[in-house]
């Protein structure tokens, strides 16, 4: 393992939903408050829009972790779409572990418009427990031949 | 200077291996070595898996025998969940077990051992084939073979729910049963089988067995062995395929033991090389002592002429007619001359036809009572058949969920590994000796050493280089003809 | 004239394929109209070497089936890609890993090990295959496993895709039907990298079974109830990866009574089978609770096992991270 020079910082792609969770970082950009900036945002219209596929897609494509935000339970702008996502979430998880992804690796945050502190704050969280376990690198060292090892030796 | 001949891949059989042949300074067989390339990792990819999954994940470890697979799994997951399933369940389950059986025999001797017998073990590559044999004794028999698979699969389809990797096994039984109109053509197509069976019986005797130079190569000494012998049996002693204990006998026939499933670990272990990926098995009570004959070697085969010389009998009469032809013309019990398999091979054949028909015709068989929901906690099974290449051995651990956390699989052909090996080595040290001409057909006699054991390819008939005159006549179980397929004729 | 070359070779592979082109019974008559058949181990006798004299694309199709599971697969997969024309990707193996890509559950060591110390196996010495070895008389070789099973378009570049577990028969016959009228002029080959031999749509498509809304308070398991012969599986818990999976098998496995495992490979469109998975049965979740959706959850044992059954090798992923060489 060689040694890091500076501390690692994680790649975080963050999901959010264009009525609550984007307009929550939105909020805490305009008021200036200063969050880490490892989250890559991508808005969807609705966090029920989350096809498992993105996430897989992120961790394969180097992430190192994936934030899901959306309105609270009860609060979608579409009444219910965000139980959907909830229900994939828990499966997501699941799966991702037997994968080997770490279920810190991926946080589910409720956040409505006006939330715009907590939703800093959560992602300054979140950023600090990635950073603890490490990066990811899921595509590196693929498709190498590996020896075979040598074992003790076989008695004549 | 050591000379090196390498056989890379050996043909006409399921599966990879490669084969070494080292001559010393006078051109004789230095050593041989016979490995096997491949290793997917069963063991250790069906830990996590569901139980109920594993008649289903395991039928992937042999697409030409995966009934035999299915088989040993379902009994294994039986065996794990401690149920006693219906007994219309065990009888659907033997009779798609027969004709498999008559599918899989019947494609082995025609397509891929048949060949060295009927055209010659030197023939020319081209020749050597199901096209070479069908020139020989006729274009009817292409139309029969391509029959008999056709049936065979038919009945696999119509309780196994596909043709190949059937999927109707899980604990408890079945997830469906057969209706009495699929009862019918199931027995008409037994009864077809039957005589199909005997028609290739007569045909082994009227092409080998009429031909002194065949008998010769049969009898003699470089592709003879001696070794305990393997099969599972009834309350009987009879061959039977789907379900009885573990008989072996020994090189002069005695019986050493016979076991249940869940005593293999007490009777069976796998010797480790560090050449190959594949495994050893040897009676465990008798010690690894090397790849040598005797009474003193651990080393045992499983294959139709281990159950054969295992059993005392078959359970069926025509076939047992036929046994006891076999062991008069081959001076007794047991046989230890590897060719003398290929016999063996169809007089199974016959048992698995008549055996067909007999449970086609059990009043059980088309009863709706084919699944019994397990009550009991799953644990850990053990389930046996005999794999058509030999004795197959599944056993699963789970955890209080029924999700796998250990399994050990005793394969079919790894049971044979030990004496191929053996009989790879004979066969090459009997043919090139000094001064010796290698040439492709003396390679194939060595390859012929091999395919005695390992019959597991379906081939119905297949197409090689040339362009063959061939007219096929395709008739119903009826006898009328549905089809006439011809090329280059007129 | 001479007839067009064709080759079937499987790498790491079952035999399935092999037999389920033997299926198609009178019909390989037509193939032997229509080709020479230059190598195929199974049934004929040519060898590496003879492949290996071959001019370079002098094969016009070869089936490929089988995963890419050591050095000795890739090297056969570069060489029949060098000397065919057209190379499919034939079957579940090539396509996507199908069934010993679970083996990218593990890392590579540990399943050599486990089938070098099973219960049954005698090696007090722990000795485990070694790709050369010394023998008096000279070295001998076995391919070097590699860490994770890649499917054949990983490892080369491939004109056709032919899902299933393996292709059923019909539309193997129908594929070789299509083959041989373009050999004739009367018809075009699809665009490259098409999949052939299968359908558009999905399983659930050709599965004659009663669908209503589905509302699942309990996943079950398939041998503790007596399903309904006549309603969808899913609906009664069972967990049936029909949704996700391409239509062409005619659903013969929910027709048998079993629930569909996948074996035909992702429907069109679907770019990761598994995730696709995942939102089909989030979706069927009848619950909003987090607890709830945890304990009708925990009636999937094996989520991953079985959403990635036969595609975990080709799904976005490839591998689970104890799989890869540097996983530390």
């Amino acid at each position: 393992m060689s040694e890091e020079t500076k501390p690692f910082e994680p790649t975080i792609i963050g999901f959010t939903c264009n009525w609550c969770s984007y307009r929550a970082a939105d909020m805490a950009g305009t008021a200036r408050m200063k969050y880490a900036p490892n989250v890559r945002l991508i808005r969807l219209m609705c966090s029920g829009r989350l096809d498992p596929t993105f996430v897989f897609k992120a961790f394969a494509n180097g992430a190192d972790a994936v934030l899901v935000s959306g309105c609270h339970p009860g609060d979608c702008h579409y009444i219910n779409q965000n139980y959907k996502m909830l229900r994939r979430f828990h499966l997501m998880k699941r799966v991702l572990a037997q994968m080997g992804i770490e279920p810190e690796r991926i946080k589910l945050l409720w956040a409505s418009a006006a939330e715009g502190a907590i939703f800093a704050d959560e992602v300054n969280k979140f950023v600090e427990q990635v950073r603890a376990l490490g990066p990811l690198n899921w595509n590196k060292g693929n498709g190498v031949a590996l020896e075979t090892p040598v074992h003790e030796e076989v008695p004549a | 200077m050591t000379q090196r001949i390498t056989i890379d891949p050996i043909t006409r059989l399921e599966g990879h291996g490669k084969i070494e042949i080292f001559l010393n300074d006078e051109g004789e067989v230095a050593n041989t070595y016979f490995q096997i390339p491949e290793l997917r990792g069963f063991e250790r990819f069906v830990v996590g898996r569901p139980v109920e999954e594993m008649p289903l994940l395991t039928n992937r470890i042999c697409g030409v025998c995966p009934e035999a697979h299915h088989m040993a799994a379902a009994k294994a997951v039986d065996a794990v969940y401690h149920v006693d399933i219906p007994s219309t369940a065990k009888k659907l389950r033997e009779l798609l077990y027969s004709a498999f059986y008559c599918t899989d025999h019947t494609t082995h001797f025609y397509a891929l051992a048949g060949p060295d017998f009927v055209m010659g073990p030197d023939a020319p590559v081209a020749e050597r084939n199901i096209l070479g044999v069908i020139h020989k004794v006729g274009l009817e028999i292409g139309g029969k073979v391509i029959q008999m698979r056709k049936y065979g699969h038919t009945v696999v389809e119509m309780i196994g729910g596909r043709k190949v990797h059937p999927c109707t096994s899980i604990p408890g039984g079945l997830t469906k049963g057969i209706t009495e109109e699929q009862r019918k053509e199931i027995e008409e197509m037994g009864r077809w089988a039957i005589e199909f069976a005997q028609f290739s019986l007569k045909l082994f005797n009227d092409i080998v067995l009429s031909n002194k130079a065949y008998v010769d190569l049969i009898l003699g000494d470089i592709y003879t062995h001696q070794t305990y012998y393997m099969g599972t049996v009834d309350e009987n002693n009879h061959v039977n395929f789907y379900d009885g204990k573990v008989r072996v006998v020994g090189p002069d026939g005695k019986e050493l033991v016979k076991y249940a499933p869940h005593e293999y670990m007490d009777n069976v272990a796998e010797h480790v090389e560090p050449w190959t990926y594949l495994k050893f098995p040897y009676m465990k009570k008798v010690g690894w002592k090397g790849f040598v004959d005797g009474p003193d070697s651990g080393v045992y085969c499983a294959t139709p002429l281990s159950r054969l010389n295992a059993a005392d009998g078959m359970a069926t009469p025509r076939a047992q007619e036929e046994y006891e032809k076999f062991y008069k013309t081959l001076g007794g019990k047991p046989v230890h001359q590897r060719l003398a398999t290929h016999w063996a091979r169809l007089i199974e054949l016959l048992y698995a036809a008549e055996r067909w028909v007999e449970l086609a015709t059990d009043p059980e068989i088309t009863s709706p009572n084919y699944h019994t929901i397990p009550t009991e906690k799953p644990t850990e099974g053990v389930g046996i058949v005999e794999a058509p290449r030999g004795t197959l051995t599944h056993h699963y651990w789970t955890d209080e969920r029924g999700v796998v956390t250990k399994a050990n699989l005793i394969v079919g052909t790894t049971n044979n590994y030990a004496p191929i090996t053996m009989s790879i080595q004979k066969a090459a040290r009997s043919l090139i000796k000094k001064g010796t001409v290698v040439t492709e057909g003396l390679l194939n006699m060595v390859e012929m050493a091999f395919r005695a054991y390992d019959p597991c390819f379906g081939c119905a008939t297949h197409s090689l280089p040339g362009q063959m005159p061939l007219e096929i006549t395709i008739r119903n179980a009826d006898g009328e003809i549905v089809d006439v397929l011809k090329q280059f004729v007129d | 004239m001479s007839k067009p070359k064709f080759a079937m070779y499987w790498a790491a592979s079952c035999g399935g394929c092999e037999i389920a082109v033997l299926n198609i019974h009178e019909k390989i008559l037509d193939v032997d109209a229509n080709f020479d058949v230059v190598f195929w181990p199974v049934a004929m006798d040519a060898k590496y070497k003879d492949v290996e004299a071959m001019e370079d694309g002098s094969i016009l199709l070869t089936l490929f089936n089988g995963g890419i599971r050591n050095d000795e697969n890739e090297h056969i997969a570069h060489l029949l890609r060098k000397k065919s024309k057209i190379l499919v990707a034939f079957g579940s193996c090539a396509c996507e890993g199908c069934i010993p890509g679970l083996a990218n559950f593990s890392p590579i060591q540990q399943v050599v090990d486990t089938a070098f110390s099973t219960i049954s196996t005698d090696n007090p010495n722990n000795i485990r295959p070694q790709t050369a070895y010394e023998m008096p008389e000279g070295t001998i070789h076995i391919p070097t496993l590699y860490p994770v099973l890649k499917t054949l378009d990983q490892v080369v570049d491939v004109d056709y895709y032919m899902p299933g577990c393996p292709p059923e028969s019909h539309q193997i016959a129908a594929v070789i039907d299509l083959v041989i009228q373009v050999l004739q002029g009367k018809a075009q080959l699809p665009p490259k990298g098409s999949v052939i031999g299968a359908g558009n749509s999905t399983v659930c498509d050709e599965c004659k079974r009663k669908r209503n809304e589905k509302t699942i308070k309990e996943f079950g398991r398939i041998q503790l109830t007596h399903a309904d012969p006549e309603l969808c599986l899913l609906e009664q818990g069972i967990p049936c990866n029909g949704p996700a999976t391409r239509s062409g098998c005619n659903a013969r496995c929910p027709s048998a009574g079993a629930q569909c495992i996948g074996c035909y490979g992702p429907a069109e469109g679907v770019v990761d089978y598994g995730a696709r998975l995942v939102a089909a049965f989030g979706s069927v979740i009848d619950s909003n609770d987090p607890a709830e959706i945890d304990r009708i959850l925990d009636g999937l044992v094996d989520p991953a096992g079985q959403f990635y059954r036969f595609n975990l090798a080709g799904s976005l992923l490839r591998a689970a991270k104890p799989a890869w060489k540097s996983g530390d």
